[in-house]
């Protein structure tokens, strides 16, 4: 019988947008939500491989705002925890 | 509740030439010659323009996602004499809400006869996803650039040319709010509507999965036999192989068969009417 | 079904099983990579980036720890203060026209084309009456309200409002943007419901409508202050009347605000439950609103929107209330039966029979509240020498008259205290209903609509009177 030694029960790997912080940048790497909500972010521009950063915490804490291909989606934690993310690949200014 | 307004305050000498071709009707009329569809994202302004061509009010403030319920108006430019049907903003036509749905069917089974999509030039990024997924359904459409002002005033420059070019399509910029811009819009929406532009619009040419493109086109030409005559047969094979439910339905009631033969039947009427009716 | 359509839909079934889920995001993400790429071609950015965004700026200030509540406050505060003081002399000046100087007029003008009493009295002093008082209370202060609303919409600062109060809203199953909703019913409750459309969920808008009577609109604050300053200010030393008659209108306001959060958790758990719904809030850019327009047109559309409620609600209401006091049924007015009828009733609440038809009558319009009341109580306690008449709603400019009025009538502090609650928690006015009946389609939600605030007033109302009087208060 093997134990579970994560306490936190976090897919410890994952990094999510909850992460992110104001003021920092980050690449989409997968949206583990489905349906509706899949759809409306991916609506909203959230795909794999977009540059999202984090712009504004709301007073309360919750939710954040960030920038994504030049508008600002305010989120809220419960579905900001549903999208992966790494560090951006280094930007091409032409 | 609505107005008629035959004034915009404030209107520059920019309007003139459209005011003199341009006669609002609001909503008194009971015949037109062509008939045009407004979409595009929440909180482009596009609203205002459908105020502006109308002299309808219809508020929205700066908030992105007020669905106001379909409106129609109505205008006559030059002789002719348009119905204008201002559709919810969304943000895709992928049909995952209520209002997407209604946009997407008016624009698919309404057949209107120039779709205008209204277009943030400050975040053209974002809103080009809508114009894009309108241009695999329909071809007779004018991008309305919105917004220049704005543009302006962030010192962005949006090369409308160049945007043109890309996207097949005629892209007109201008400031609804001031009524810069307008006349040319009517001019386009006039050429297209009686067939003097013939847009060629731009097209998602893969989707570079290679064995998808190959199955996909396979598939298209099947539709293409089942349903000669259809415009769009690239976008509906997406939308099957997407299981979207009311293209599926369209096929077995044969309004999507009506629809390819330029047909106004019963099925069709119907959807347009269910469209209608939602909102 | 044909043929080659059936065999085209087995086709897609095959291949959909073949390509998997993974379509919609491929597509997705080939639509969004080509208008960046379009996009990119297109648009130029100015070289260097300039000093000083102040979009960020501003949002940085207004959803700051520190910042973001206090300047909510301070602007909503702002708003609402400069209806109230520029509404003042407005108020006053329609009043002295059209109740002072054009009510008279009519009058002597009717008599001497010789219309019979009743005919004048219901005429003039039920329907006209009725609406003049509607007008001269509604008119200025929605036309400051909503203008100075809608360049704060237009200007783009409400969403930031959504996006500081949605953790509270959330908690309570509901939506950040029912704060806007909300405060505009602070204006005018059936224009908070249709405030709702832009919340995109069907059933947290549902959440919205319902619970927006709890925002106490423009014709509400006029009964909520007089009653506030006659009872509760009376009853503190002078020096502190002031301060805390307000406080007792604030208290109430925020009461209201209490019972939103309140209402809209239990509706989330029980009549409105389920379907999580997708949050979705976009912050847009701030644009410079065109001020001269946006008040002209706002201003005008206020006007005509209070012109037209006037005419077909308050008028009506006008002829109902001047004919049951009028009409003669077996000893007594048709008001008085009517008001003994409901004083059981009241007694419970803590209210009594007068109050009671006084709502009931002025479903329409809560403006003609305390007027009506006033009549009623002149009438059904047979006092002389006050008043206009029977039937002929008014008021007086003295606080301590009126309160004379009322005492003769039975009023005590309790009930004082219940009508403000009351006037909080009680059933929409008919422009509401009808309001939300439109934006729902639905008559039963429409019915729960308005029973729910009256049920729920009835209830506060009966254990704040019981539990008085059990504890010798009252």
């Amino acid at each position: 019988m093997t134990l579970n030694v994560d306490p936190d029960h976090k897919q410890s790997a994952r990094r999510t947008l909850a992460d992110l912080q104001p003021g920092d940048t980050a690449e989409v790497v997968a949206l583990h939500s489905e349906g509706a909500e899949r759809r409306r972010l991916m609506d909203l521009g959230i795909v794999p491989g977009t540059r999202i950063t984090a712009e504004l915490r709301s007073p309360l804490n919750d939710p954040v705002a960030y920038r994504v291909r030049g508008a600002l989606i305010a989120l809220r934690q419960s579905q900001a925890v549903q999208i992966e993310i790494r560090s951006p690949a280094p930007e091409i200014l032409s | 509740m609505t107005m008629t307004t035959n004034t915009l305050p404030g209107s520059a000498c920019a309007t003139c030439s459209m005011n003199r071709h341009l006669a609002r009707l609001g909503v008194r009329m009971d015949s037109w010659d062509y008939v045009v569809a407004l979409a595009g994202n929440p909180n482009t302004g596009k609203s205002t323009v459908f105020n502006v061509l109308t002299g309808l009010r219809q508020h929205t403030g700066n908030w992105p996602g007020k669905t106001v319920a379909r409106a129609e108006g109505g205008f006559e430019y030059g002789d002719k004499r348009y119905k204008i049907v201002d559709l919810p903003g969304t943000y895709s036509l992928l049909a995952a809400s209520a209002d997407e749905e209604i946009a997407r069917d008016f624009i698919l089974f309404g057949q209107p006869d120039v779709t205008v999509i209204v277009v943030d030039a400050t975040r053209l990024e974002r809103n080009l996803n809508l114009a894009l997924q309108v241009l695999e359904i329909t071809d007779k459409a004018v991008v309305a650039l919105n917004l220049m002002d704005e543009a302006r005033r962030h010192r962005l420059s949006v090369d409308h040319r160049r945007l043109a070019r890309d996207l097949g399509v005629p892209v007109v910029p201008l400031t609804a709010r001031r009524g810069e811009g307008m006349g040319e819009l009517l001019q386009m929406v006039h050429g297209v509507a009686t067939g003097e532009i013939k847009p060629r619009p731009h097209r998602l040419a893969s989707t570079r999965d290679s064995a998808l493109d190959r199955a996909l086109s396979q598939f298209v030409a099947r539709i293409e036999a089942a349903f000669p005559g259809l415009p769009n047969a690239r976008w509906v094979a997406l939308r099957l192989l997407d299981g979207d439910a009311s293209i599926e339905n369209a096929i077995r009631d044969g309004s999507l068969g009506d629809l390819s033969r330029g047909l106004q039947t019963a099925p069709v009427a119907e959807r347009l009417a269910l469209a209608e009716a939602t909102s | 079904m044909s043929d080659p359509a059936a065999d085209l839909l087995q086709t897609a079934r095959a291949l959909r099983a073949e390509v998997g889920a993974g379509l919609h995001d491929q597509l997705a993400e080939a639509l969004y990579t080509d208008a960046a790429r379009l996009a990119d071609r297109a648009v130029t950015r100015p070289d260097e980036r300039p000093r000083f965004d102040l979009d960020r700026a501003i949002d940085r200030l207004v959803t700051s720890r520190t910042w973001g509540f206090p300047i909510m406050i301070l602007l909503l505060t702002v708003v609402f203060w400069i209806t109230i003081q520029g509404a003042n002399v407005p108020s006053g000046l329609l009043a002295t026209l059209l109740l002072d100087t054009v009510h008279p007029a009519l009058k002597d003008g009717a008599s001497a084309l010789g219309f019979p009493w009743w005919l004048s009295g219901v005429l003039i002093d039920g329907a006209y009456l009725a609406g003049a008082w509607v007008i001269s209370v509604m008119l200025p202060p929605m036309a400051i309200f909503f203008p100075l609303f809608t360049l704060l919409e237009d200007f783009g600062y409400l969403p930031r409002v959504a996006f500081n109060l949605d953790r509270l809203f959330s908690r309570a199953g509901a939506h950040g943007k029912q704060a806007l909703s909300m405060t505009m019913g602070f204006g005018c409750n059936a224009a908070g419901v249709v405030a709702t459309r832009v919340i995109d969920s069907p059933r947290e808008r549902l959440i919205a409508i319902l619970t927006n009577n709890f925002a106490i609109c423009n014709g509400r604050w006029p009964t909520l202050i007089m009653v506030s300053t006659i009872f509760i200010g009376s009853a503190v030393p002078a020096a502190l009347a002031g301060l805390v008659s307000a406080a007792a209108v604030v208290g109430v306001a925020v009461l209201g605000v209490l019972l939103t959060f309140a209402v809209s958790w239990f509706l989330s758990r029980t009549m409105l439950k389920g379907e999580a719904s997708v949050f979705s809030l976009e912050l847009p850019p701030y644009r410079p609103p065109r001020i001269w327009q946006t008040l002209y047109t706002s201003v005008i559309d206020r006007t005509l929107i209070v012109l037209w409620r006037a005419v077909t609600m308050a008028f009506p209401a006008g002829v109902v209330i001047w004919t049951i006091s009028n009409v003669h049924v077996g000893g007594g007015s048709a008001a008085e039966h009517l008001v003994n009828l409901l004083d059981g009733f009241g007694w419970l609440l803590g209210l009594n029979g007068v109050i009671l038809l006084a709502y009931i009558v002025a479903i329409p319009a809560n403006e003609i509240i305390i007027p009506t009341i006033l009549m009623l109580t002149v009438l059904t306690a047979r006092l002389s020498g006050v008043g206009e008449g029977a039937g002929v709603m008014f008021e007086l400019e003295s606080g301590g008259a009126i309160r004379d009025i009322l005492h003769a009538g039975g009023w005590t502090t309790l009930t004082a205290i219940n009508l403000m609650l009351f006037s909080l928690i009680h059933n929409p006015c008919s422009t509401t209903i009808l309001t939300i009946y439109h934006e729902t389609r639905s008559l039963k939600w429409t019915a729960v609509a308005t029973a729910l605030p009256l049920l729920l007033g009835f209830a506060v109302t009966f254990t704040l009177a019981t539990a008085a009087r059990l504890l010798g208060w009252a």
